[in-house]
């Protein structure tokens, strides 16, 4: 995927979240994005999920605009997987009807052949034995992890993770990082927003550093994790690599 | 001791302290005057009974309606609801009877004073049961919200696949509550001349001049009523536990 964004400004109220948010990215199949809590880059994800619609400025990925009209955002919506932070399974269906849910209601499968498509995923990722579980019996591991297999089971174009272990302990965490790395061994193009810096150097093939509403620096994660030039990126980069 | 000894146990207390309380009004019992209007109690109760079905199913529609016009974003249907929900919680049931009976129903020519007397009972009981209804969908996170749009549902399928069978669940016992109220209200058709059970017991006591023996089976007849409407609510309920 090549992602170009081109002057993005979002606000909320008074707040002025993304400030002209530039990016043009090579053809890549992982974008990480990292950053200061607050800097904007969950704000930044919505909009590239299609759930928000910015103020200004526009995004491209491989040359197809994003829509701003909400039914062509919603069929916009339905071609991309969204993970979020707090996993946002729907907590009245069991892990299987979660995965069901958008297969039989937004893509027109029947019940046998959406059962038949969840089958090998749900085998490989070891959850298998937990789909007949309600969110509340299962672990946060596991919510998550199912809650990726609902955005993956509908073949999207590409996943859209917002910090996605930020709710995890370390143990779930890595359970989690180790399905989003298998995902990216299968060829699954995906852009994620995460605090894991050495997760973030493994997987991306491009790293985009996003501090107060803007992007202050984007390249190989050798680039921006390493040796930016950036004092404001750099210093970043120092401290919390100090802490670990 | 099992539960539903100690509830025996704490009914029999209480109906002791009641044949007590009778023990000490000088009266004497008549229920033999009482026995021969039988037929008159039964013929109220079945009415109360037909009354309040027809009232339940007209004010969860009512309060449905009204619930959606307190979420609307236009702001003259949100004052319409608003207007409605406040005028019939703010005034008593026995005012809204008299003024819907003498007044409204007259100026349009309504005569039947059961037709009356369930419109009433409905428009009172559904401004509660809207605002049952606004607080379950409000309950219910953004972040559910987020999820239904982000996997591709349209508004109308988020509200009925993911919003409404969570907020089902949410507030069935207020809503059992509600409908306990409206059983217990509808006494007061009375008043317009609409033969339920309470009327048929006011007859009875004029007829035999044996109040007690009048009131102590209206109260029974209620209780026959809202006690299962009250179980049935607490069986729904442990059925539809899930934790979020």
């Amino acid at each position: 995927m090549k992602l170009v964004i081109d002057g993005l400004v979002q606000r909320f109220g008074t707040a002025t979240v993304l400030d002209g948010v530039d990016l043009s990215t090579p053809d890549v199949e992982s974008l990480v994005l990292v950053g200061p809590s607050g800097g904007g880059k969950s704000t930044l994800l919505r909009i590239l999920a299609g759930l928000d619609v910015p103020v200004a400025g526009s995004v491209a990925f491989d040359g197809e605009p994003l829509p701003r009209v909400e039914s062509a955002l919603r069929d916009y919506r339905r071609t991309v997987g969204t993970v979020f932070q707090s996993y946002n399974l729907f907590p009245h269906l069991s892990g299987l009807d979660n995965l069901l849910l958008p297969l039989v209601h937004v893509h027109g499968l029947t019940e046998a052949e959406a059962r038949a498509r969840v089958r090998e995923p749900l085998e490989r990722f070891q959850l298998a034995g937990h789909a007949h579980k309600r969110p509340a019996e299962l672990s946060g591991g596991q919510k998550q992890r199912i809650a990726i297999l609902r955005a993956l089971v509908v073949q999207p174009r590409r996943l859209l993770l917002d910090e996605p272990t930020s709710a995890l302990d370390p143990e779930m965490t890595a359970e989690v990082l180790e399905m989003i790395g298998e995902l990216k061994t299968l060829g699954t193009q995906f852009v994620l927003v995460t605090h894991e810096m050495g997760f973030a150097r493994r997987v991306a093939d491009e790293v985009a550093f996003i501090g107060d509403g803007r992007v202050l620096a984007h390249g190989t994660p050798g680039e921006v994790i390493d040796r930016c030039p950036v004092p404001r990126v750099r210093g970043f980069f120092e401290r919390i690599l100090a802490e670990s | 001791m099992p539960r539903w000894l100690a509830h025996c146990v704490v009914a029999l207390l209480v109906a002791a302290l009641i044949a007590l309380a009778c023990s000490r009004v000088d009266t004497t019992w008549n229920w033999q005057g009482v026995w021969d209007y039988r037929a008159k109690f039964l013929q109220g109760f079945a009415v109360t009974v037909a009354l309040s079905l027809a009232a339940l199913v007209a004010s969860t529609l009512i309060g449905g309606l009204a619930a959606l016009l307190l979420g609307s974003k236009n702001v003259l249907l949100e004052a319409v609801g608003r207007v409605y929900v406040e005028l019939i919680r703010g005034t008593p049931l026995l005012v809204q009877l008299l003024i819907g009976f003498y007044v409204v129903a007259s100026a349009v020519g309504l005569e039947n004073r059961y037709v009356v007397g369930v419109l009433v009972l409905a428009l009172f009981s559904g401004a509660y049961m809207a605002e049952i209804f606004r607080g379950g969908l409000a309950a219910i996170p953004q972040t559910q919200r987020d999820a239904a749009r982000a996997i591709g549902l349209t508004p109308w399928q988020a509200l009925r696949l993911v919003i409404l069978p969570q907020a089902v669940r949410l507030v069935l016992p207020a809503v059992a509550g509600q409908f306990v109220s409206l059983v217990k209200d509808s006494s007061l058709l009375s008043v317009i001349a609409v033969s339920e059970l309470t009327l048929a017991a006011q007859e009875v006591n004029s007829f035999t001049y044996s109040t007690l023996e009048s009131y102590l089976p209206l109260a029974a007849g209620y209780l026959s009523i809202t006690l299962p409407l009250s179980a049935l609510s607490r069986l729904l309920e442990r059925r539809f536990k899930y934790e979020t």
